[in-house]
């Protein structure tokens, strides 16, 4: 299972270096496809928001990974920087095991979230694999406390049978400087 | 308030109170900062952040903004990030590379071992103005040991050798383990997160083997379930027969415990065959340079030391990471957390240190997250005033067990001695007074 962490992290610095990169153009069926994109991510923001988190596990393709970059450094390589979240799919299985448990006492009871997701960007479009970038905003409440997590997504998605997608790869790049009223990630960023 | 009455020992009755108003109160936050931190060792950084002549990286430390730099003469010096003018930050970025500093505000500049070098217009002010050996300012007092760099803002300090006393014992244990892979570094990125409760909470927390069970459950059973996938029995973390808790002078506390799944060097035997087999070669490296009792000690023990009063030095099944918290207001602290790793380390070593070290600690980990609920929670608990004490006595009336709050203990005693505005307590660990027979604790 784990060397899917090649695919992932080299997928992720490809497009940190080159942040500006000009995406596809602004074809009608590329903006067909965006629109295709976009309902995926609504969806998929659905699930989070409704802690559905077997449903959105389901969406991974099994050589997946989920990064969460620290907050000082972005453009960092799971491979060698310390990383907030660097999951592999068992990792990720055992994320979302955790999260519908009882004891995970900081999501117990579960927080509230809202899940803002705007300037959706294909930035590379092949024949079977997308990537995507996309602002997001994601509210938790709980405990007194609301704590905006602001950021970039990063997606590398595959192209189904079924004229859907999964995603193989995705990066939650945080713009904070740390996480102050947040204490943690311990929602699906 | 009387400071006296904060922490009251019981030895013959078993009890030791804490009363809650030291999480809560403005005016011991206060004297936290005279009597503590400004007469205390504090942790600043590590050789390995500026390995280069020029490199260079900020740090805030008690409230003062510091910068520390490898200067071009090969010294490292840390500054008060300060103008000498009017006080602007002269060194405006978290790290880098760089031969001097240049104020924004009025153009004072400074060269990297912080001798000012350049006053825009000097016909201004009188003769040599600029030349006259003036410098970027020092904290007080700055040492170093085994690479990591520290300040004391107290005007009488004694040696950091002699401050860290017996804890020098474990640091050196982690820091030699590592010398025939190159020594430790410091890779980029830091866990930044604030905890919503008072910072001696996270002390109590981080030397403390009771929580273990309850508030990490989750983790527990994650790990029991990948072994059982494995065919193997439930894993033996943080087993109590295998660990033990210590206190030393100064109110500097560990414990330690006996542990598989340590890179260096104590495999887990849900490691690849190459991997196990590397780091039994390892140990046996260990043992060979540094004798057995002690080699074998560096490879198996994991060691969760916290140098008084702010600074955790775990290296464990998690790796080595090095944590510091200040304390932002009563109810607040700031957290940094950093991670070493062996500069010559084998690919199939680095995959499962990576995995230990994700998967437990650090905010986005499997444990830390309910820590902080946990902190958080005991904040909230402490605002009905009603119930005024915190009970830290577990232990005090048997030898004492790594589950038990002897190193709780050991911090608040020095605590206490400081806050009254003593340099330490004269008796850091629970009495030998007659106790019930307890079973021999087994040797670890």
């Amino acid at each position: 299972m784990r060397p899917a962490a090649k695919t992932g992290a080299e997928d992720s610095r490809a497009t940190s270096a080159t942040p500006d990169v000009q995406g596809p153009p602004a074809t009608q069926e590329n903006l067909l496809l965006r629109l295709a994109v976009e309902h995926f991510l609504f969806e998929e923001a659905a699930h989070l928001d409704n802690w559905r988190l077997d449903e959105w596990l389901a969406l991974f393709t099994e050589d997946a990974r989920y990064v969460v970059p620290a907050t000082d450094l972005p453009n960092g390589d799971p491979r060698r920087d310390l990383m907030l979240i660097d999951d592999d799919a068992r990792r990720l299985r055992g994320r979302v095991a955790r999260l519908k448990s009882r004891y995970a006492h900081r999501e117990y009871p579960s927080s509230r979230t809202r899940r803002l997701i705007t300037n959706i960007r294909l930035t590379r479009v092949e024949a079977h694999e997308i990537a995507v970038e996309a602002s997001f905003v994601v509210y938790r409440s709980r405990a007194e406390a609301i704590a905006p997590y602001v950021g970039l997504y990063r997606y590398t998605l595959v192209r189904d049978d079924n004229s859907g997608f999964r995603i193989r790869h995705r990066r939650a790049e945080l713009e904070l400087e740390r996480l102050s009223d947040h204490g943690a990630v311990s929602i699906i960023l | 308030m009387d400071l006296s009455e904060l922490v009251i020992e019981d030895v013959e009755g078993g009890s030791f109170r804490v009363h809650r108003s030291v999480m809560t109160s403005s005016e011991i936050f206060t004297l936290e900062q005279e009597r503590i931190f400004n007469r205390s060792w504090l942790y600043v950084g590590h050789a390995s952040e500026v390995p280069r002549p020029g490199d260079f990286c900020r740090r805030m430390v008690a409230g003062r903004p510091l910068f520390m730099i490898h200067g071009r003469d090969g010294k490292v010096r840390i500054f008060i990030n300060s103008c000498l003018h009017r006080g602007a930050l002269v060194c405006r970025q978290d790290s880098g590379n760089a031969g001097s500093f240049v104020c924004f505000y009025h153009g004072w500049s400074y060269d990297d071992c912080g001798r000012l070098v350049g006053v825009p217009d000097p016909s201004g002010y009188v003769e040599d103005f600029g030349k006259t050996g003036r410098a970027l300012i020092e904290p007080p007092h700055v040492d170093s040991y085994r690479g990591m760099y520290f300040v004391n803002f107290g005007s009488n300090a004694s040696s950091l050798a002699d401050f860290l006393g017996e804890a020098r014992e474990l640091i050196d244990l982690t820091m030699d383990s590592v010398e025939i892979l190159g020594g430790w570094e410091i890779i980029k990125g830091t866990a930044k997160y604030n905890i919503r409760a008072n910072w001696k909470l996270l002390l109590e927390n981080s030397a403390d083997n009771y929580h273990f069970h309850t508030t990490h459950k989750t983790f527990a059973d994650y790990n029991a379930n990948l072994r059982r996938q494995a065919g193997l029995d439930r894993p033996r973390i943080n087993n109590i027969d295998d660990s033990r808790g210590l206190v030393f002078r100064h109110g500097h506390v560990a414990m330690l415990t006996r542990a598989e799944g340590r890179t260096i060097a104590n495999p887990s035997p849900l490691w690849s065959r190459e991997a196990i087999a590397a780091t039994i070669k390892l140990r046996d490296e260990l043992a060979e340079r540094y004798g057995e009792a002690r080699g074998h000690s560096m490879a198996d023990h994991s060691r969760f030391l916290i140098v008084f009063p702010n600074l955790a030095f775990h290296d464990t099944q998690s790796g080595f990471k090095l944590r510091q918290w200040w304390p932002l207001a009563p109810d607040m602290m700031e957290v940094s957390q950093w991670e070493l790793v062996p500069r010559r380390e084998s690919e199939s070593l680095a995959r499962y240190r990576l995995e230990g070290s994700l998967t437990f600690q650090g905010p986005g980990g499997f444990g830390t997250p309910d820590d902080i609920e946990a902190l958080e929670s005991c904040q909230i608990g402490f605002r009905a005033h009603e119930l005024a004490w915190s009970d830290v006595s577990r232990g005090m009336r048997r030898e004492a067990r790594s589950d038990d709050e002897l190193t709780a203990r050991g911090f608040w005693r020095q605590w206490h001695a400081m806050i009254q505005g003593r340099a330490g307590a004269e008796r850091v660990t629970d009495l030998p007074v007659a106790r019930p027979p307890a079973p021999a604790q087994r040797a670890s």
